[in-house]
């Protein structure tokens, strides 16, 4: 991707998202990150979970509001739609795939009503032949056949799912689509599937993805940058090859650790790396700091100078 | 294949389930051996029959499952032909099971001292308070950090990773011979994960126990397997040691499991996936039912049902492209170079070791 003349499509500043203020079991799911999205590109989210990945998600798409800071949308506040014409503008502009293809698609709705819903709430649909002709065109895109339309969704595989649910996402024609662990609940041999067809569409349409998910190898090799969440915290941000070969944070290195690599030799001497997060809560104030070029780390003032020798040290900055 | 450190035989092994739409065919003529403190992965997708097959050694399938035929030797006793009472006392005590998902295998108005001392108390007729001495122990063994404090805590007190450490205690408390794992870290995030098949291993040195791992991550089976089994449909296709399966792998099933996960150092613009899903196995296809899916079938594979090739003593596919007569065909770029991987590891072998007979590979590296 070519980033010196991207434009930013979403940013978000100062995100807390907090639940239960106030009382004795308040939880701070997503606690002052900020990052930008760059239009067209992929930003992967990784975590553990209750890392607040799918906070962070949920909250952009203003499903939650936060507990202070900004999400712009193309430049506007998403906080701040007061007319419905706005809102509904904002969601038609930005969609998401859910999770579980069995749990996500309504079992009582057609195919066809299911991927339609979007059309005729923002009536894109000039009449019921386009309205058809539309969804058959969405079914197809996705790889699925037109003559499915009016089935029911218990008569699909996990996979088939899924590709119903990106048709529905994409119904409305998005620019920005969040993927919240789409491939997760599939096998193996039908995620490889799932994953081609949204970088497919992603070329054809022009998409800008939010990718959140646990799976380390599969965010690699999808997204254009990864950023790194812990107890609900940004720790680092870069390119996803760099974050993968080079990464400067200790918490990223344990995560990049665990991964099982599928190759018996390599695994017999993969050692894991342990990481204390209590140096996270010694009370210094940290935030975000460019390391290298595009490559950010979650820093205290007196650790900059730490991880800019560990830059040097994997030849990502010169000096 | 036969010899007595097989500690368990699995011949033939036939279930078909029967569903108001008629019989599928969930199991279709297994079988495999497990050795004496060796780890076996049952690889395979969700349907290809791998938990149906541990099911059924534990005697726990569903009441409209129908075993039709073959037998599952324990020790040279035939498990199918056991009566129901006597299986009670074999499961928990020589065969157990890390079930797969730790949020719903606890009993969550117990505590979990008592769910781990029950099997002593069920099997060995111990006293509650010897027994829970034991379970104590066994706790501070799988790692659950204070545990004088929390034996009496419930299941909901605990995160999901401590949940599974309890679930692997009681399969453990009673030393079993075989220990089933049944995708024991799937719901897991990968730390713990890694912290969890740590524990596995270290426990599988301390008891020799044998482990039969099914999973559908093949990371996971790179890293814990000793050999291989790769299902499809409700069959073995391939099997063989883990080296001879990731590096040197035959049937095109494999081939595409293997590419179709990426690694961390994989790129590009698509990734090589499986078309197609797996077949209905109310009606299984005739022949070989990965035909359908795979670029490399011939046209004998819609006919007829491939038989075992061997590759080596230990490594066999049932694939009709290992026939004599079968076209030579060059399997995707990733397992060439899997391949090319396994012949210099052979040759650094073969330094090392005196030389045996090196198994045949020319067959697919024109």
């Amino acid at each position: 991707m070519d980033y010196e003349n991207a434009e930013k499509i979403l940013e978000v500043k100062h995100l807390k998202q907090y639940f239960n203020v106030g009382k004795a079991d308040e939880v701070r799911a997503v606690d002052d990150i900020s990052f930008d999205i760059y239009k067209g590109e992929t930003f992967g989210l990784v975590g553990e979970s209750g890392s607040g990945k799918t906070t962070t998600g949920r909250a952009i798409i203003h499903l939650y509001e936060p507990t202070s800071g900004e999400i712009l949308f193309d430049g506007k506040n998403v906080d701040s739609f007061t007319s419905k014409q706005d809102q509904r503008d904002f969601r038609q502009e930005m969609q998401m795939i859910f999770q579980d293809p069995y749990a996500s698609l309504n079992p009582r709705m057609k195919v066809k009503d299911i991927v339609a819903e979007g059309i005729d709430i923002n009536h894109l649909a000039k009449d019921d032949a386009d309205r058809t002709k539309k969804v058959e065109d969405l079914l197809e895109t996705v790889g699925l056949n037109k003559d499915h339309s009016s089935r029911y969704p218990h008569e699909f595989s996990g996979g088939q799912r899924q590709r119903i649910g990106i048709a529905r996402a994409l119904a409305v024609n998005p620019k920005f689509v969040i993927a919240d662990e789409p491939i997760s609940a599939l096998d193996v041999s039908i995620q490889a599937q799932v994953v081609n067809l949204m970088k497919k569409l992603q070329r054809e349409q022009g998409l800008t993805y939010l990718f959140i998910a646990h799976d380390l190898s599969m965010v690699k090799y999808i997204s254009d940058r990864i950023g790194v969440m812990h107890y609900g915290r940004m720790l680092e941000i870069a390119d996803a090859d760099e974050i993968y070969a080079h990464p400067l944070h200790d918490y990223t290195k344990s995560l990049l650790s665990a991964v099982p690599v599928p190759d018996p030799e390599f695994e017999r001497t993969r050692e894991e790396i342990a990481y204390d997060g209590s140096q996270e809560n010694d009370g210094k104030e940290r935030h975000l700091v460019e390391i290298s070029p595009r490559h950010w780390v979650r820093a205290a003032s007196d650790e900059v100078s730490l991880y800019k020798q560990r830059a040097q040290a994997a030849s990502l900055i010169k000096e | 294949m036969d010899n007595e450190k097989d500690i368990l035989e699995v011949r033939n092994l036939q279930v078909n389930f029967k569903t108001y739409a008629g019989d599928v065919k969930a199991i279709r003529n297994v079988s495999f051996d497990l050795r004496k403190g060796e780890t076996l992965a049952i690889v395979g997708e969700s349907g290809s029959g791998k938990s149906v097959t541990t099911r059924t050694i534990m005697g726990l399938n569903a009441t409209n499952a129908d075993i039709v035929g073959g037998s599952i030797l324990y020790k040279g006793q035939d498990l199918l032909k056991k009566s129901e009472k006597d299986m009670q006392a074999i499961r928990g005590q020589d065969i157990a099971e890390i079930f797969q998902d730790p949020m719903t295998s606890l009993d969550p108005t117990m505590k979990i001292g008592r769910q781990i001392a029950e099997p002593l108390m069920v099997h060995k007729g111990m006293k509650k308070e010897k027994a829970l001495a034991q379970a104590l122990e066994m706790m501070k063994l799988v790692g659950i950090t204070d545990a004088e404090n929390r034996i009496n805590d419930y299941p909901h007190q605990f995160s999901g990773g401590m949940r599974q450490r309890i679930v692997i205690a009681i399969a453990l408390i009673n030393y079993p011979e075989v220990l089933i794992a049944d995708e024991p870290t799937t719901a897991l995030d990968v730390t713990i994960q890694a912290q969890i098949l740590n524990l596995m291993k270290e426990l599988q040195n301390k008891i020799s126990t044998s482990i039969i791992f099914i999973t559908h991550d093949l990371g996971v089976v790179a890293g814990m397997a000793d050999r291989v089994a790769v299902m499809y449909a409700g069959k073995i296709v391939e099997y063989g040691t883990v080296d001879e399966i990731f590096y040197n792998p035959k049937h095109p099933y494999t081939w595409g499991l293997l590419s179709s996960m990426p690694t961390l150092d994989s790129s590009g613009d698509s990734l090589p996936s499986i078309p197609g899903t797996p077949p209905d196995l109310l009606d299984p296809p005739t022949g070989d039912a990965f035909a359908a899916r795979n670029e490399y079938a011939l046209k004998i594979d819609t006919e007829k049902e491939p038989p075992f090739f061997k590759v080596s003593d230990t490594h066999y596919a049932a694939t009709w492209l290992l026939h004599p007569d079968a076209p030579k065909v060059t399997p995707p770029a990733q397992i060439v170079e899997r391949q090319k991987k396994y012949a210099q590891m052979q040759k650094a072998w073969l330094k090392a070791q005196q030389p045996t007979t090196p198994v045949e590979e020319e067959e697919e590296q024109q």
